[in-house]
């Protein structure tokens, strides 16, 4: 019914987020901040110990790290959204004559925008600390591409806390646990050092298959089938958050 | 009590019930508004105040009744509904981190006008915010927020207004400043709908006056109506003019 105003609310409404973005930039770089962190640490400090088969432990590790930053950056995408809901801002818009779903796309574009540039930030941290890759056009496409979809399916999976959470805090729990995942997995070591249960937990869950795959983009190593199933969990995730998120948000606005 | 001499009213209520799970919140309320008055919806705290005022501007759906809104069915017509409201709900919904102005801008744009700068500067000018327009609104005091939020919800000249506790929370200046721009736009012809707690505030603002207690609109009439309805053996004791207040809790029940 509203659809002819949609793209323009849409733009509207992210030119607004963005606006937020750009002025309170503390929310880039504290999302950045902690990857780069971890980077540090495990590179300088526990790198040395960790036995790898390859050359240089940044060239490993920064797959997982890509991931790690995207997670951390997805708990603001929750936050925003809640203070919107919080404020009176939320019912203004849905009191006005706008394409209601607008307000839901404007924070998700706003969260691939944010990611971006905190994964652009972190990446550039990582070419200092000697990072390098033999990878071309092609494959600099298919790393952009995946982080692109792992990047959505987190953004619509934290639009459901920052729709119903009742705290700040709530708002931004949920991404703990996936900020500690790629430790269980082959982000930092290989999964064949790994105990029998927590091996068979890390080799099936979605971020080994992610990480292999930029992993094996950057090096230009074969892929094998590890990229369908990193498409798969990312497309998988995304499908089910966003149906997830949808009916919440209608929930919430009827 | 009400009644039927003016033409079409711009709100029309009847029999609007809505309950959250096991609570009755409007137990079958009825009321109009006329075109180009202030209404004020008087009540306690969680007497449905809010509830009404969310189902009349299509946030919430209503479990019973027929409710219209410039002639537009509330659940069958809302985007017809929302062309033609504005609603300034209990907290201010201002953008903290955009400054008067863009706040303007960014209603004036989502409600597709032609020329939203030209629409922000004459509203910061109507609500004295001029000098404020480029600060951030987090620096606002309560009273500028609270105007700033009503000069939002005029963006397009909506010809209905909802305002859900304007003053609330605001200090004895802040209060003064509301009621002056409530004033100013019902001078212009909007038809206003407030909901308050404060009885001087509907005192001073509401052309009508119904009080919204348990569930049920108890009384709707003018002030001057309303205070006729006070027992006269009391009349008698008051040399000079009763105040609301002693008819809202003559009328509740001495509840205080």
């Amino acid at each position: 019914m509203m659809a002819k105003h949609f793209l323009g609310d849409t733009n509207v409404l992210l030119g607004r987020s963005l606006r937020h973005i750009t002025r309170s930039p503390d929310t880039i770089i504290t999302t950045a901040i902690m990857p780069i962190a971890m980077m540090l640490m495990f590179v300088y400090v526990f790198g040395g110990a960790i036995d790898t088969g390859s050359d240089s432990y940044v060239q490993y590790m920064l797959p997982g790290i890509l991931l790690i930053t995207v997670a951390s950056g997805i708990s603001y995408t929750a936050f925003r959204l809640f203070l919107d809901m919080k404020g009176g801002i939320f019912e203004r818009f849905q009191s006005m004559p706008i394409a209601r779903s607008s307000v839901l796309w404007a924070h998700v574009l706003t969260s691939l925008v944010a990611n971006l540039i905190s994964l652009v930030v972190v990446l550039l941290v990582a070419l200092l600390m000697g990072f390098r890759t033999s990878a071309g056009v092609a494959e600099w496409l298919a790393v952009a591409g995946i982080l692109f979809l792992f990047t959505l399916a987190l953004t619509w999976l934290a639009v459901i806390p920052g729709l119903t959470a009742k705290s700040v805090d709530g708002a931004s729990a949920f991404s703990y646990p996936l900020i500690f995942l790629p430790f269980l997995s082959s982000a930092f070591v290989p999964t064949d050092t790994m105990p029998g249960p927590v091996r068979a937990f890390a080799e099936h869950q979605p971020v080994t298959s992610i990480v292999n795959t930029i992993r094996g983009l950057f090096t230009q190593q074969p892929i094998g089938g590890d990229i369908w199933l990193a498409l798969a969990w990312c497309v998988g995730i995304l499908v089910v958050a966003y149906v997830f998120a949808a009916v919440t948000y209608r929930r919430k606005i009827s | 009590m009400t009644d039927g001499t003016t033409t079409e009213p711009v709100i029309r209520v009847r029999g609007l019930k809505k309950s959250y799970k096991a609570v009755e919140v409007l137990r079958g309320v009825d009321f109009d508004v006329a075109r180009g008055s202030i209404f004020a919806l008087l009540g306690s705290n969680g007497a449905g105040k809010t509830t009404a005022v969310k189902i009349l501007s299509t946030l919430l759906r209503a479990d019973a009744g027929e409710v219209s809104v410039n002639g537009f069915d509330v659940a069958a017509r809302a985007a017809d509904v929302r062309e033609s409201i504005s609603l300034t709900g209990q907290f201010a919904a201002v953008d903290e981190i955009l400054s008067g102005r863009e706040n303007l801008v960014l209603v004036a744009r989502l409600r597709h006008l032609d020329d939203p700068r030209g629409i922000a500067d004459d509203l910061l000018r109507r609500f004295s915010l001029t000098d404020a327009g480029a600060r951030k609104v987090s620096t606002y005091s309560g009273g500028m927020r609270r105007r700033l939020d009503i000069a939002m919800s005029l963006v397009g000249n909506p010809p209905v207004i909802f305002l859900d506790e304007p003053t609330t929370g605001l200090d004895p200046q802040g209060r003064i400043e509301v009621w002056q721009a409530v004033k100013e736009l019902a001078a212009q012809g909007t038809t206003v709908l407030l909901t308050t707690q404060y009885l001087d505030e509907a005192e001073q603002l509401a052309d009508r006056i119904a009080i919204l207690h348990e569930g049920r609109i108890i009384v709707n009439d003018a002030l001057a109506e309303l205070k006729k309805l006070l027992p006269p053996a009391e009349v008698e004791y008051v040399e000079k003019q009763p105040k609301l207040e002693d008819v809202f809790l003559a009328l509740v029940g001495d509840k205080k």
